[in-house]
């Protein structure tokens, strides 16, 4: 046990150093150091997030980095918020509601930056004006309790979910809060249309507000299906023991690409550079695949052998610029038909 | 000295110069009420185009928010009953007869009133969760029954875990009235051959009969103020209050308006109700209550000596034993739902909250500052503001008073709108700083802070000070030697009081806060969205710790009971 775990370590120390030289002749170092510090909004799994600002400290000892995470929907309510009071605090942002960035690009609030290697990312990961890049990408699924649903009576479609067996079974995660959700209600709204969301309404799913939250619903047994979820926290839930199935409904699965990108006003523009640059380097992009369960844009990363590979999947896409312009009406009509 | 002897000179200068200082301290009270207060008042009104009524028209019409209201209205109802029917006995139980084991209840009634209702409201959707609720869990393996006994996602789940945090308000009103009232009429009666309950119904309970509606008002305007609970129970189960609405009209992209124009009718109605509670409580023009002298004896309450104990207990069991019991299980296994096994056992949540998640740190030294500076502030303020009242010090003392009072009718989340209108633009901005949120707590905890401080210069007498002034020391020398030794221990429990009151607020910070200004309750609320049991458990406890040690410090430095009840 010791031995794994001092090879572990090993293993984290090398990857860490390989990353620390393969950027430590960045441009933007010196600069970042004077900065001392990179402010970082994003929608990444806090436990994620958290890992991601430690490898990043590891790397660069006197650059500190302020993880501040919440949902999607909450960081831009932040970030417009802080804004309109004139308060410029934001260094780098990352959501995983990609109508955002057609928002905050429009709204001439991004930096026109490429992170270095990012012209390598797979198509669907890059804006073509430059502005913001897919840091990770998810798919939305459907999860449930092996413990005390049988696989055999499992919902294996999205419309399964409508069967009102399922009445006080279910667990949503909330549009107004997730922009994993968000996306997710978008592509059933196009797929199955609004009144898919009316019926599922109809079994009284118990609503929590994160795409995070799920999985740990679903474990504990409080509800035994989650509706949708983010399959790298399902994954994430699964690995560490906890009682959770994940399926990929044979429909398609939205896929969530969560774009990251620089603020124009960033405070501390080198740091972000250097930052954001690291995010893209294949050792936080492997990572991220290894531990979080998360699919990257980056054509080297390598997947864990029990995850199934994006190119096997039938993803369901959604238009950026679609999402942005019916962000409203998603979070309206899911108060409608959902009350909360 | 030069100093003292300039004053002695000159008298009349060194009035000067505290009236300086009282003219200084009402400035700043009306400053903290009037801005928000005008602003809010004034953006739910105007547009583009000029004034309008529009913004009212929209929250009024629209069928969501007519719900949201109605579901207000209901849940308040009911917490102010069902507190009643808890509060009001115990308080008899304990105030008037010869009950077991009072200063234990006592205690425990106190732990229920200092323990921040949102982490109660956490602990309960473990506990009663429909599926995954220990409790239910259970009631299902006992009864081989598939249905819940409760589920906590629910109008009356919701209504049971506000009560059992909101009852205290009520206890505390009744007991102290209790206190008041001599025996002589109650044995009386006793001896003209009624029996216990008649007593009780005949005699006690009229003459307590304001401070039970009073306290039922008291509670209900608790009710109506939450956020954290209504948030935790009421939008899983699909429905909003008037707080948990206002705050969601702050989601992007934000309607500060109707956030405004949603939250004067709380406004309007908290300030209805308090003007009820006061005219109420201004009636008391019973000779029994209220005298000096007179003898209070407990009623013996024979064979039902232990069956009331246990009852009590339950309650306080529901309030305290319960959820205290699955946040330290929470905190200390890998998962909350699965059994208490050695595998289960875990730091790992403790190393989570405190070293690996950096938030929490810097949330931690923020309530902190925050409690420390406000607490001490607002300690100050009460304290000049009740001296200046209580002894007319200048014109319009009772105005003074009324405004230190006045934002016990705002809820958080109405200030916090208020004030995030206020302070995002010039001449004041404070918002993305630490000072908005000290702005809010001063506000919100004044009236509790004055009424401790009326309390206690009430009990100072003004004979004391005269012959200070007589042997010729200018008022502020006279405050400082000889009203504030008297005053000292009442000045410190204010202190308490509003530091216990700010490390747990969240419905105003849950809106002035920003990353960078997290306060622990906020935290906890951001946990509680992702899902995150265990740290929020951690930082639970943490909270209730510091809860307590300012309590038992207070009680050790003072020697007082926290509730001020009479024994």
């Amino acid at each position: 046990m010791t031995r794994v775990i001092c090879m572990i370590g090993v293993a984290v120390l090398m990857l860490v150093a390989s990353a620390a030289q393969a950027v430590a002749q960045s441009p933007h170092l010196e600069g970042a150091r004077k900065e001392g510090k990179v402010v970082w909004y994003t929608s990444l799994a806090l436990g994620s997030a958290e890992k991601v600002a430690r490898m990043f400290e590891t790397a660069y000892p006197d650059i500190k980095v302020e993880v501040h995470r919440t949902g999607s929907q909450r960081v831009l309510q932040r970030l417009m918020q802080e804004l309109q009071a004139n308060i410029k605090n934001a260094d780098v942002v990352h959501t995983s509601d990609a109508g955002h960035f057609v928002l905050l690009k429009d709204k001439k609030l991004l930096m026109k930056y490429t992170p270095a290697g990012a012209d390598r990312l797979l198509a669907g990961f890059k804006d073509k004006d430059g502005y913001h890049y897919g840091l990770r990408a998810t798919v939305s699924v459907i999860a449930y309790n092996p413990k005390i649903v049988p696989a055999a009576e499992a919902p294996k479609t999205w419309k399964d979910l409508l069967d009102p067996k399922w009445r006080g079974k279910l667990v949503t995660a909330h549009p107004g809060y997730s922009g994993v959700i968000a996306t997710h209600v978008l592509a059933l709204v196009n797929l199955h249309g609004w009144d898919y969301f009316k019926q599922l309404a109809a079994n009284k799913p118990m609503i929590v507000q994160s795409a995070v939250d799920p999985p740990g619903v679903v474990a504990s047994g409080e509800r035994p299906v989650a509706a949708n979820t983010a399959d790298y926290n399902a994954y994430a839930t699964k690995k560490k023991g906890n009682p959770i199935e994940i399926v990929m409904p044979r429909e398609g699965v939205p896929l969530i690409v969560s774009p990251t990108a620089i603020t124009a006003f960033a405070p501390h523009p080198n740091a972000a550079k250097l930052f954001t640059d690291f995010t893209f380097s294949r050792e936080v992009q492997q990572t991220l695949a290894d531990s979080e369960g998360l699919y990257t844009g980056h054509p080297e990363v390598k997947y864990p052998a029990d995850r199934p590979k994006l190119s096997e999947l039938k993803l369901l896409q959604v238009d950026p610029s679609e999402l942005e312009q019916r962000n409203e009406e998603i979070k309206k009509r899911f108060v409608e038909f959902f009350g909360a | 000295m030069p100093d003292t002897l300039a004053r002695r000179a000159w008298p009349a200068m060194a009035m000067e110069r505290s009236v300086a200082v009282w003219i200084l301290a009402a400035v700043t009270l009306i400053v903290l009420m009037a801005l928000p207060l005008g602003w809010l008042g004034w953006v739910s009104v105007s547009s583009e185009g000029g004034p309008t009524l529009a913004h009212y028209g929209a929250v009024f019409r629209d069928a969501q928010l007519q719900k949201a209201l109605w579901n207000t209205v209901v849940m308040a109802f009911w917490v102010g009953l069902a507190s009643l029917a808890v509060g009001a006995p115990l308080a008899w139980l304990t105030a008037r007869t010869d009950l077991p084991g009072k200063g234990l209840m006592r205690g425990l009634i106190m732990a229920s009133f200092v323990t921040p209702p949102f982490l109660g409201a956490f602990a309960w959707v473990m506990l009663a969760g429909p599926n995954a609720g220990l409790l239910n869990k259970i009631y299902r393996s006992v009864t081989g029954s598939a249905d819940p006994l409760f589920n906590i996602f629910t109008m009356p789940g919701l209504v049971f875990v506000v009560t059992i945090y909101t009852f205290p308000y009520v206890y505390i009103m009744i007991v102290n009235t209790l206190g008041l009232i001599a025996s002589d009429l109650e044995e009386a009666a006793s001896v003209l051959g009624a029996g216990r309950l008649l007593v009780a119904a005949t005699v006690t309970l009229p003459l307590v009969a304001p401070a039970i509606l009073s306290g039922f008002i008291l509670a209900v305007l608790q009710a109506l103020a939450l956020f954290g609970s209504p948030a935790m129970l009421a939008l899983p189960a699909g429905f909003h209050t008037i707080t948990t609405q206002i705050w969601a009209f702050f989601h992007y992209p934000p309607k500060v308006e109707m956030a405004a124009a949603f939250s004067i009718p709380l406004l309007l109605a908290t300030a209805l109700l308090l003007q009820l509670q006061k005219r109420l409580l201004g009636r008391r023009g019973y000779a029994s209550v209220g005298g000096k002298g007179g003898q209070r004896r407990n009623i013996p309450l024979g064979v039902w000596r232990y069956p009331a104990l246990v009852g009590g207990l339950a309650v306080l069991a529901c309030a305290i034993f319960l959820p205290y019991g699955i946040l330290a299980k929470a905190a200390f296994t890998r998962a909350w739902a699965q059994p208490l096994t050695w595998d289960n056992l875990t730091a790992g949540n403790l190393a989570f909250t405190f070293f690996e998640y950096s938030a929490t740190r810097s949330a931690i030294l923020n309530t902190l500052q925050l409690g420390v500076l406000t607490a001490t502030v607002g300690a100050g303020l009460a304290a000049l503001l009740a001296y200046v009242a209580n002894r007319r010090l200048i014109l319009g003392h009772q105005v003074l008073a009324f405004l230190a009072l006045a934002p016990i009718v705002i809820p958080g989340v109405v200030l916090a709108v208020g004030l995030f209108i206020a302070y995002t633009r010039p001449p004041f901005l404070l918002y993305g700083t630490l000072w908005i949120l000290f702005v809010a707590y001063v506000t919100k905890e004044m009236p509790v802070g004055y009424s401790q401080a009326d309390a206690t210069f009430k009990g100072v007498h003004a004979e004391l000070e005269d012959a200070g002034r007589i042997l010729g020391a200018g008022r502020l020398r006279v405050l400082r030697e000889i009203t504030a030794p008297l005053a000292r221990s009442g000045i410190i429990a204010t202190w308490c009081f509003i530091f216990i009151g700010v490390i747990r607020e969240l419905s105003a910070s849950i809106i002035l806060f920003t990353p960078g200004t997290r306060v622990m309750s906020v935290v906890i609320f951001d946990l509680k969205e992702e899902g995150q049991f265990g740290a929020i458990a951690v930082l639970g406890l943490f909270m209730l710790v510091m809860t307590f040690g300012t309590v038992i410090l207070m009680q050790r430095v003072l020697g007082r009971d926290f509730m001020g009840v009479r024994q």
